[in-house]
């Protein structure tokens, strides 16, 4: 996890100072702001990894000796096929296109919207695929 | 000598086998969460956009062949630049590589089952193909196709200057894909740090995986801020505000700021994941394990730092940023990218070099952008860019950047992986010549264009005067663009003939490295039935070659002993993977 951390800290630390020398050499917010963000973004992931990092034994991918073995077992869960990714994509698109092609647009969309969030919780609930 | 291990089993909720072969044709492809097939859907619609956004191109070159050309109209000609650059920059050459080939190898790379988070993964992929038909239906409403260039600066593209529905569907298309490759981003950034096989440290993933996950950092970096600009936009154009609108006290320059503070990283969002094919692949071809692995890396990350911090040089012209600041990190960014260059040719050197169709393709990369890469030094410099901005001179070197990175090194990987993806081997003959043609195509095209840019010539213009003597140059880079479309038919017709004919490749035709060789071609799902022991970069090319053992950082060999007595020499990797 350390890497990771010093990883996403690194991005934070090189924006900070390149944000701090922008500021006082160009005197321009626009950029500025942008920088900030920029170092939040590598910051706050950053430093919860090395928080964690510094409170758990390392995992088998970080271990240079570790055996297959060492990673036995449940390593996450992945659902083969689902129809609601399909579904939130086409009722996205169709709310999209209402603000060109007319507002009603947005009445099937948000109902493939809402249909797809419930479809998904219910599938993740019960475990299953289509 | 080693012995295999069982792969942990991926956890299923039911039983996978009676899911996976469950849903076939119309329903598999509207139902699969597979990183495989996502990955291969990216790749087919990004090849679509490519072929689409080439034959504008051509359109573009036939009209400029001649002086006073009526051909297109002007207002036609304006709208395929725009299209051409959109489709190529936001719609094939960042989700072909993070889309696709990433989808697709770097799961497999890792020895992860799947991406992180599957589904999100396949509404990734919806929400870019929705987004690209939004875009494309530009064509089909009245006033054609968005018409302001793929930077679509305010006030250009405020109402009063692109009336018409087609530059909302444009905004719209692009906010649609941007969202599309945030959510990427994140299951790339997720899979890399969560799903990595026991003993793949980070200071052993492949360069290819390193460049991507950078890339994804980037992305996240980069697009809202896109989406964000272009949410304003669409407010500027139709609720009133006047944000980027002098009109209403508003300030155009901050469209510019925020559209290329996306679009610098942009230009190495488009680079990164094909540096990173390119360092994959001479290994393989070179048979030798890279020169400078932790050089790459840091290059890679230097790049990308760099890369956020000079997005104003663009700007040089408006006369409001700080000239030297942009000037100064534009420069630096030839270090690192050196650095790349330089372990490009030291793993070349002294080794057993193949030239096979993917090797091929990586060194005409080298060449074209080594090219686009010293005219970018040159545009860095703010009194060279004031003479040139705007001119031929910059769409030759972007040309050369962006052909170099996601044509050269984006077939280089679909050739290279195309064993993997379908068991097959394409023809080599059909191969190089697609790349000599091609080669041959890419020079004749732009060189006659910078040329073109010094003597004075603008870019984005549908027409110029006869008496210039501009048309022999430009008659010249029109052949030139032809023979590349010419190229491609020799790619298309090795497909056909792979398809039709098919020559079993095996699971590991190259002799190559890292993981994603000791799946079976095409991978089973869910990847892997066994994965080899993981002690250096190249996993693969130890099990193969138990005599011949990669040296890796932290001076552990293939067989995992000799760690704990060179646990001095252990390097800052080592020390961060015990930490």
């Amino acid at each position: 996890m350390r890497v990771e951390a010093l990883f996403l800290l690194g991005v934070a630390a090189f924006f900070g100072v390149v944000g701090l020398i922008y500021w006082f050499w160009a005197y321009e917010q626009g950029g500025f702001v942008m920088l900030v963000g920029t170092t939040l973004l590598g910051f706050l992931p950053g430093s919860y990894y090395l928080w964690w990092s510094r409170r758990m034994k390392p995992r088998p991918e970080d271990r240079t000796d570790a055996e297959m073995a060492d990673g036995a077992g449940v390593i996450g869960s992945f659902p083969s096929s689902s129809i609601w990714p399909f579904v939130l994509g086409m009722g996205l698109f169709l709310m999209v296109l209402s603000m060109v092609f007319g507002l009603w647009l947005i009445a099937p969309g948000a109902a493939l919207v809402v249909s797809s969030v419930i479809g998904v919780t219910v599938e993740s609930r019960r475990g299953g695929t289509i | 000598m080693t012995v295999l291990a069982d792969r942990p089993v991926a956890h299923e909720h039911e039983h996978e086998h009676e899911h996976h072969e469950g849903p076939t044709g119309l329903l598999k492809w509207l139902t699969s969460t597979d990183h495989k097939l996502i990955g291969m859907n990216y790749m087919v619609t990004s090849l679509v956009m490519f072929f689409l956004a080439g034959l504008m191109a051509l359109a573009l070159r036939a009209q400029l062949a001649t002086p006073n050309s009526s051909l297109l109209s002007f207002q036609a000609y304006n709208a395929l630049f725009t299209m051409h650059g959109s489709l190529m920059l936001y719609l094939f050459a960042g989700p072909f590589a993070f889309g696709g080939l990433a989808n697709y190898i770097l799961p497999l790379q890792i020895g992860a089952p799947d991406m992180a988070f599957p589904r999100l993964n396949a509404l990734s992929y919806w929400l870019y193909l929705s987004g690209s038909i939004t875009m494309l239906l530009g064509f089909l409403v009245a006033g054609g196709a968005a018409a302001y260039g793929w930077v679509a600066y305010a006030p250009l593209s405020l109402v009063q200057f692109a009336p018409g529905s087609a530059p909302d569907l444009w905004i719209l298309g692009i906010a649609l894909t941007g969202f599309s490759a945030i959510f990427t981003a994140v299951n790339l950034v997720t899979t890399t740090f969560y799903l990595r096989a026991p003993g793949m440290t980070m200071f052993r993933l492949p360069i290819f995986t390193w460049n991507m996950l950078v890339t994804a950092i980037l992305i996240l970096i980069a697009f809202p801020i896109l989406t964000a600009a272009m949410v304003l936009l669409f407010a500027d154009r139709h609720f009133g505000t006047h944000i980027y609108s002098t009109a209403g006290g508003g300030s155009p320059i901050l469209y510019q700021n925020l559209f290329w503070f996306f679009g610098h990283p942009e230009v190495y969002i488009l680079a990164l994941p094909y540096f990173g094919i390119v360092t994959d692949v001479i290994p393989v071809f070179s048979k030798k394990p890279l020169f400078g692995y932790k050089g790459m890396v840091f290059a890679t990350m230097a790049i990308a730092a760099l890369s956020t911090g000079v997005w104003a040089h663009h700007m040089f012209t408006t006369g409001v940023v700080l000239l030297p600041f942009f000037s100064l990190l534009s420069l630096l960014i030839a270090v690192p990218t050196g650095i790349k260059f330089f372990n490009w040719i030291g793993t070349m050197w002294r080794g057993q070099l193949t030239f096979t169709t993917p090797m091929l393709f990586c060194i005409g990369f080298l060449f074209a952008f080594l090219m686009g890469g010293l005219t970018g030094v040159m545009l860095a410099s703010p009194p060279i860019d004031f003479a040139t901005h705007d001119t031929y001179f910059v769409v030759a070197h972007f040309h050369q950047v962006l052909f170099g990175t996601a044509v050269y090194a984006g077939f280089a990987g679909l050739y290279y992986w195309y064993p993997k993806f379908y068991g097959r081997m394409y023809r080599e003959w059909m191969g190089k010549t697609h790349f000599w043609l091609l080669t041959i195509g890419f020079w004749v095209t732009f060189i006659p264009q910078y040329v073109l840019g010094l003597w004075g010539m603008p870019r984005r213009v549908a027409s110029y005067p006869a008496n210039l003597g501009w048309q022999t140059l430009n008659v010249v880079s029109t052949v030139g663009a032809f023979i590349i479309g010419i190229s491609f038919v020799f790619l298309l017709a090795n497909f056909w003939v792979s398809w039709r004919k098919p020559i079993p490749a095996g699971d590991n035709p190259w002799d190559a490295h890292t993981l994603e060789w000791f799946a079976t071609s095409p991978p089973v799902h869910h990847n892997f039935e066994k994965l080899p022991p993981i002690r250096s970069e190249r996993p693969v090319w130890d099990y193969h070659h138990p005599d011949d053992l990669t040296i890796t950082h932290g001076g552990a060999g293939a067989n995992g002993k000799g760690h704990d007595h060179l646990a001095g020499a252990a390097t800052v990797a080592d020390a961060g993977d015990k930490a």
